[in-house]
């Protein structure tokens, strides 16, 4: 089976971090007696090492044969914020760290944020009604 | 219709890595989560820590490897206990896993417990495995980019080791940029700039270690108000 190739093969992080995303999606699911689940939103951290293809990519794996099966997977990225201690100018930073401030030319930053990776909430349809929520906004 | 989860996505890693760290503070061990790149040193550190501790801190090791034993080997042929954890392709280690090496260790021998992580700078640290401490260990070969490049491994940190210092001649290595890098993401862990092969530095963290182990040894002092 394929994801038993994977799993001996190459285990990417991003099995494990799905595995959860679906568990979590499901038990919310079950809990509110959904028939199916048709999109699921994602906080992930920008310094969090989760690749958005990566996770999609065993979503459609894992999912199959689940309420869940070709639900929508959409990703919010939650940004890193760099604060120059020089002059206080604020700016967005993903890896690679850019190493000084833009706007004064000064090295000594901090980086706030962008570590999290939370399944923010899910959407669902009793299976009967028509699917209105495919075209709900990005969280 | 929408549900809220509001759900961290390894809450349930994080709730068994919960049980670990009760586990450890019941058999009253600090557990350090060793974390590098392949090379870097985790086993020449945990092995020249070792040799300078005093035999009142009997250490023990837990080896994450993709598959093979040479590092338990060599562990264990300087009779410290150890168990080999293959995570079979997995880049990190998880909670789980440690909680079944915890059941093969001599836990009552044991203070401080040293968690050697899959060599890896991209995720370990995004798993949290139950252990006091997380210390990442970068390597002067490596280069002073790495915590620009892997800022969430460095953030997460409670130190930094910078080893292979002996052959900072040898490469254009900036210390002061590689500082740079992590008090970007991280004001407050103490850098230990050392060398596993000379010993010089090595002093200075056994030193913090110590004091760590001290800290928890102590009954929590209450404030006063
Ligand atoms: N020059 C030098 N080499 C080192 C030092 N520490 C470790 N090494 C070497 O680096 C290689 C990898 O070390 P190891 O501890 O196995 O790294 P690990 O993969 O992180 O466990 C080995 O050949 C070590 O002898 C050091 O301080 N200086
Ligand atoms: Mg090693
Ligand atoms: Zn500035």
């Amino acid at each position: 089976m394929l994801l038993e190739i994977l799993e001996q093969n190459y285990l990417m992080h991003e099995l494990a971090v799905t595995e959860n995303i679906l568990a979590l999606a499901l038990e919310a699911a079950q809990q509110a007696n959904a028939r199916r689940i048709t999109a699921i939103n994602l906080v992930i951290g920008d310094l969090s090492s989760f690749v958005d293809e990566s996770v999609q990519f065993y979503f459609d794996l894992l999912s199959r044969g689940t309420i869940a099966e070709g639900a929508v997977l959409r990703f919010r990225r939650e940004h890193a914020v760099a604060i120059c201690r020089t002059c206080g100018h604020q700016f967005q930073v993903s890896p690679p760290l850019l190493p000084i401030c833009p706007n004064c030319g000064d090295h000594y930053l901090e980086v706030k944020g962008g570590q999290g990776v939370a399944v923010d909430s899910i959407e669902v349809s009793d299976g009967d009604e028509a699917e209105s929520s495919e075209t709900g906004s990005q969280c | 219709m929408k549900l809220k989860v509001a759900k961290q996505v390894l809450s349930a890693n994080d709730a068994v890595a919960a049980q670990n760290r009760a586990r450890l503070d019941a058999a009253g061990i600090l557990a350090v989560n060793l974390m590098a790149s392949p090379g870097a040193g985790k086993t020449s550190l945990i092995l020249a820590t070792a040799e300078r501790l005093p035999n009142a801190v009997p250490i023990g090791v837990i080896e994450g490897d993709l598959a093979s034993r040479i590092d338990a080997d060599l562990v264990a042929a300087h009779g410290i206990p150890v168990t080999q954890i293959n995570t079979g392709g997995s880049c990190h280690l998880d909670a789980p896993m440690i909680q079944t090496a915890l059941e093969q260790l001599p836990l009552e021998g044991i203070r401080l417990l040293f968690i050697e992580n899959v060599g890896n700078l991209v995720c370990p640290a995004e798993f949290a495995l139950g252990s006091h401490l997380s210390v990442v260990v970068a390597s002067v070969p490596e280069g002073h980019d790495k915590p620009y490049k892997y800022p969430g491994m460095f953030a997460r940190s409670d130190a930094v080791v910078l080893n292979k210092t002996d052959v900072l001649g040898v490469f254009d290595f900036d210390l002061a940029y590689f500082e740079r890098g992590l008090r970007m993401v991280n004001p407050s862990a103490p850098l230990f700039v050392l060398s596993c092969r000379t010993g010089q530095g090595l002093d200075g963290w056994v030193t913090w270690l110590l004091h760590r182990l001290d800290d928890r040894a102590k009954p929590s002092i209450p404030t006063a108000s």
